[in-house]
C-alpha cells in the first residue's frame, strides 16, 4: 500500500525564477514572478486545504488555535497571574470565563496559555520527526548493520511504554517546558520511525535513487533531497499524528505539576485547578476550558490527519456511489 | 520460527535497556535517598552520622565502589527480587508495596481494556459497514473529538459530575471500613469504586480501536473476495464477520500491543485522579517522595509487564495471521 504524494505544499519555485529571468527589467520581472509563484503556491495551499470536509474542518480548527496564540497574548494585554478580589466567581462580563483561587481571569489565563501549549506541541512534535526522519531514513535507506542496530533501538522503545517512563525521567531534572519537551521527544519517536523506514526500504530500489547513486550524488543528498521528498506526504502526516501524541503527553504530564510553575498553559492551568481542589468548588469554569481546548485542537488536528487520508488513499473516502455500484454489478 | 526468536530478542533488550536506565537515572540525578530519609529521621531527633552511614550502606549509595561493580550488584539484587527498601513507605519493602497495589491496577486494567476493545472494534466493524451513513457520520465525529481527549481532563470532569450528583464514589479503591479479602462486601465495594476509572478509561481508549477498525474494514470491504461472498449470496451478517472484519482486525491486534504502553499510562493518570490504590497512584506518591527505589521498581514492573503483553499479543497475531508463521511478513 503506498499512498501518493501529495502535492508538495512549500513555495519552492522562488528560486528557480530568478534564475530565469531576463536582466534588463529585471527588478520588476523578477518580484512579479515571486508574486506569481507565491499566489501560485497559495492557491497550491488553498486547494490542499479544501480537498474535502474533513481537512477543510481539520484546516479551520487548527488555524484559529494557531492565530489565537501567535495574537492572543498580543491583543488581550493582561497579565495571566494578575490577583483580583474576585475569588472563584462564575463566568460574567468582567471575567468571560470567571476566575480562579487567587481570582485569577481564566479566560486571560486560556488566550496566554494557549501561546505555550500550541507553541510546545509544535516544537515537540518537531523534534520527534527529525528524529524519527533521521532513524527511518538512515536506516531503511543503508541498510545492513546500521539499520539491523536502528531497527533494534527502534523496536526496544516501541516496546517501553512511553508515559510512564517520560514521568519518572522529568522527576530526575529541573522543572521547565523543554526538559519535558526533550523527554516527550525522546519517548516518542520510534513509531514515526517505524513507518518512514518502511517507506524508504520501498524508495530505495526506485528508479531515481539508483540513477543518483549513479551519478555518484553523496548519500547524505540521495537520502535528504531525493527520497525525503518524496516521502513529504507521510512525513506530514506522521508529524501530525505524532504533535497530537506530544500535546497530550505534555498536557499529562504538566498535569501532574512537571510543568513550569512561572509559565502558564493548559496542563498547568488543569494541575492549579486540581491542587486548587477546583472540583469540590463546582468551579467547572475553571477547568473545564483548558481540557476542552486540547480536545478541539486534537480533534482538528485528526480531522486534518484523516483528511489527508482519503485524499492519499481513495478507498478511505466515502463515495456511497461506488460501493451501490459494487453491489449492483454483486446482485 | 525465526520471527519468534527475533521478537523474543528484541523483548530481552528492551527489559535489560529498560533494567540499565532504570540504574543510571537516580545515579543522575542530584541528592540521594539516603540522605532523604537521614533527613526525614531527623525532623523526629535521634540521628547521628553513623546513621547516615548505615542507610548509605543499606541503600548502596555514595560508595567508592566503581559504576560496574555497582551495577553487579544491583543486576544480581534483581534476580533475586530485591528491589531495595522503600524511604516513603519505611522500613516496607519495594516488593511488597507492589504486591500489594498491584491487584487493584490489574483487575482495573484488564476489565477496561478488554471492555474497549471489544466495543470498539464492533463500533468499527458496524461503522464501516454502513459507511456514508449518519450512523458513520455521527459516530466518527463524536469519536475523533474523544480520539484526542486528554485523559486526566475526562477523569476530572467525572469526578465532578460524581461529586455534584453523589452517585459513585471518586476515591479510593474500596469502602475503607472494610477489611479486604474474598468476601461479597469487599468485592462489591471494589466493583463500586472501580466503576468510574473504569468508565473513563473505556471512554477515552474506545476511540482509538473504533477508527483504527473502521479504516482498517473499509480498505478490507473493496477487496475482491469480499465482492465475491457478496456475489454467492451469502448472508450479509457472515460477509461481515467471517470475511471483512476477519481479516481487517490485524492492524487492530498490532495497535494492542502498541497501544498497550498508552493504556498503561493512562491506567498511571486515573489512579492519580482518583486516588485509586493501584501502583500508577504509588508511583505517583514514590515520585512525589522522592523515593527512588520505589518508583523506579514500579516503572520496572510496568515495563517488564508490557513488554509481556506484547509477547502474547505477538503469539496471538501468529495465530490470527498465517502469513506470520509461514515467515513472509516482516
Amino acid at each position: 500500500m503506498k499512498p501518493t504524494p501529495l502535492p508538495p505544499i512549500s513555495a519552492s519555485a522562488p528560486d528557480k525564477t530568478n534564475g530565469v529571468s531576463a536582466p534588463p527589467p529585471r527588478q520588476s520581472s523578477a518580484t512579479s514572478k515571486v508574486f506569481a509563484s507565491i499566489r501560485h503556491a497559495l492557491r497550491r495551499l488553498w486547494s490542499v486545504m479544501t480537498a474535502n470536509r474533513k481537512v477543510m474542518a481539520g484546516s479551520v480548527i487548527v488555524s484559529i488555535f494557531i492565530l489565537v496564540a501567535v495574537f492572543g497574548p498580543i491583543i488581550i494585554r493582561q497579565n495571566p497571574f494578575a490577583y483580583t478580589k474576585d475569588l472563584v466567581q462564575p463566568p460574567s462580563s468582567a471575567h468571560w470565563l470567571g476566575t480562579n483561587q487567587g481570582g485569577q481571569d481564566v479566560f486571560v489565563q486560556l488566550i496566554v496559555g494557549t501561546r505555550s501549549s500550541v507553541m510546545w506541541a509544535l516544537i515537540t512534535g518537531l523534534m520527534v520527526m527529525v528524529i524519527s526522519v533521521a532513524v527511518g531514513l538512515v536506516g531503511g535507506y543503508l541498510g545492513g548493520v546500521v539499520d539491523d542496530a536502528l531497527s533494534v533501538i527502534t523496536n526496544v522503545f516501541l516496546v517501553v511504554p512511553a508515559f510512564p517512563l517520560a514521568v519518572v525521567a522529568v522527576e530526575y531534572f529541573n522543572r521547565s517546558s523543554i526538559t519535558i519537551a526533550i523527554v516527550v521527544a525522546l519517548t516518542n519517536w520510534p513509531w514515526g520511525a517505524r513507518v518512514l523506514r518502511a517507506q524508504t526500504l520501498s524508495m530505495r530500489s526506485r528508479e531515481f535513487v539508483t540513477a543518483s547513486r549513479a551519478v555518484g550524488e553523496k548519500t547524505w543528498r540521495i537520502i535528504f533531497l531525493e527520497i525525503l521528498p518524496n516521502e513529504i506526504a507521510i512525513v506530514a502526516a506522521s508529524f501530525i499524528t505524532t504533535t497530537i501524541q506530544v500535546l497530550l503527553a505534555v498536557a499529562a504530564l504538566e498535569f501532574l505539576g512537571f510543568g513550569d510553575n512561572r509559565a502558564i498553559s493548559w496542563g498547568t492551568m488543569l494541575y492549579d485547578a486540581q491542587t486548587g481542589s477546583a472540583l469540590f468548588q463546582v468551579a467547572w469554569w475553571w477547568f473545564a476550558p483548558p481540557g476542552l481546548c486540547i480536545a478541539l485542537l486534537g480533534a482538528g488536528l485528526a480531522l486534518l490527519n484523516f483528511g489527508i487520508d482519503e485524499v492519499a488513499d481513495p478507498r478511505l473516502r466515502q463515495l456511497k456511489r461506488r460501493v451501490r455500484r459494487g453491489k449492483a454489478v454483486a446482485a | 520460527m525465526r520471527h519468534v526468536i527475533r521478537r523474543i530478542g528484541i523483548y530481552l533488550l528492551a527489559i535489560w535497556a529498560a533494567v540499565t536506565i532504570n540504574f543510571f537515572l537516580p545515579r543522575l540525578a542530584p541528592g540521594n535517598p539516603a540522605e532523604i530519609v537521614y533527613d526525614r529521621l531527623a525532623q523526629h531527633g535521634a540521628v547521628n552520622p553513623a546513621t547516615l552511614k548505615a542507610l548509605e550502606l543499606e541503600f548502596g549509595v555514595n560508595t567508592t565502589d566503581p559504576l560496574w561493580v555497582q551495577y553487579i550488584s544491583y543486576l544480581n539484587n534483581l534476580i533475586h527480587g530485591n528491589l531495595g527498601v522503600s524511604t516513603t513507605f519505611y522500613p516496607h519493602n519495594v516488593t511488597d508495596i507492589i504486591g500489594q497495589d498491584i491487584k487493584f491496577t490489574l483487575v482495573l486494567l484488564s476489565v477496561s481494556v478488554i471492555l474497549s476493545f471489544t466495543l470498539g472494534t464492533l463500533l468499527g466493524i458496524v461503522v464501516a459497514w454502513k459507511r456514508g451513513t449518519a450512523l458513520d457520520t455521527v459516530l466518527s465525529s463524536v469519536m475523533t473529538f474523544f480520539y484526542s481527549i486528554l485523559y486526566p481532563w475526562l477523569a476530572l470532569m467525572a469526578v465532578y459530575f460524581a461529586f455534584t450528583i453523589g452517585w459513585f464514589p471518586f476515591s479510593d479503591g474500596y469502602d475503607l471500613s472494610l477489611t479486604p479479602g474474598w468476601n461479597l462486601d469487599f468485592l462489591m465495594s471494589a466493583a463500586y469504586h472501580a466503576f468510574l476509572p473504569a468508565l473513563t478509561l473505556i471512554i477515552s481508549t474506545v476511540a482509538g480501536w473504533m477508527l483504527t477498525m473502521r479504516n482498517s474494514m473499509v480498505t478490507t470491504l473493496s477487496e475482491d473476495y469480499v465482492l465475491m461472498a457478496q456475489a454467492k449470496g451469502l448472508r450479509q451478517r457472515r460477509i461481515m464477520f467471517a470475511y471483512a472484519a476477519r481479516n481487517a482486525i490485524l492492524p487492530s491486534v498490532t495497535g494492542f500491543a502498541i497501544a498497550l504502553g498508552t493504556v498503561v499510562g493512562g491506567a498511571l493518570l486515573v489512579e492519580i485522579v482518583f486516588s485509586y490504590p493501584g501502583i500508577g497512584y504509588a508511583l505517583f506518591q514514590a515520585i512525589q517522595g522522592q523515593d527512588y527505589f520505589l518508583a523506579d521498581g514500579i516503572l520496572l514492573l510496568i515495563i517488564v509487564a508490557t513488554v509481556l503483553m506484547n509477547l502474547v499479543v505477538d503469539v496471538l497475531y501468529s495465530v490470527l495471521d498465517p502469513r506470520v508463521r509461514q515467515e513472509r511478513s516482516a
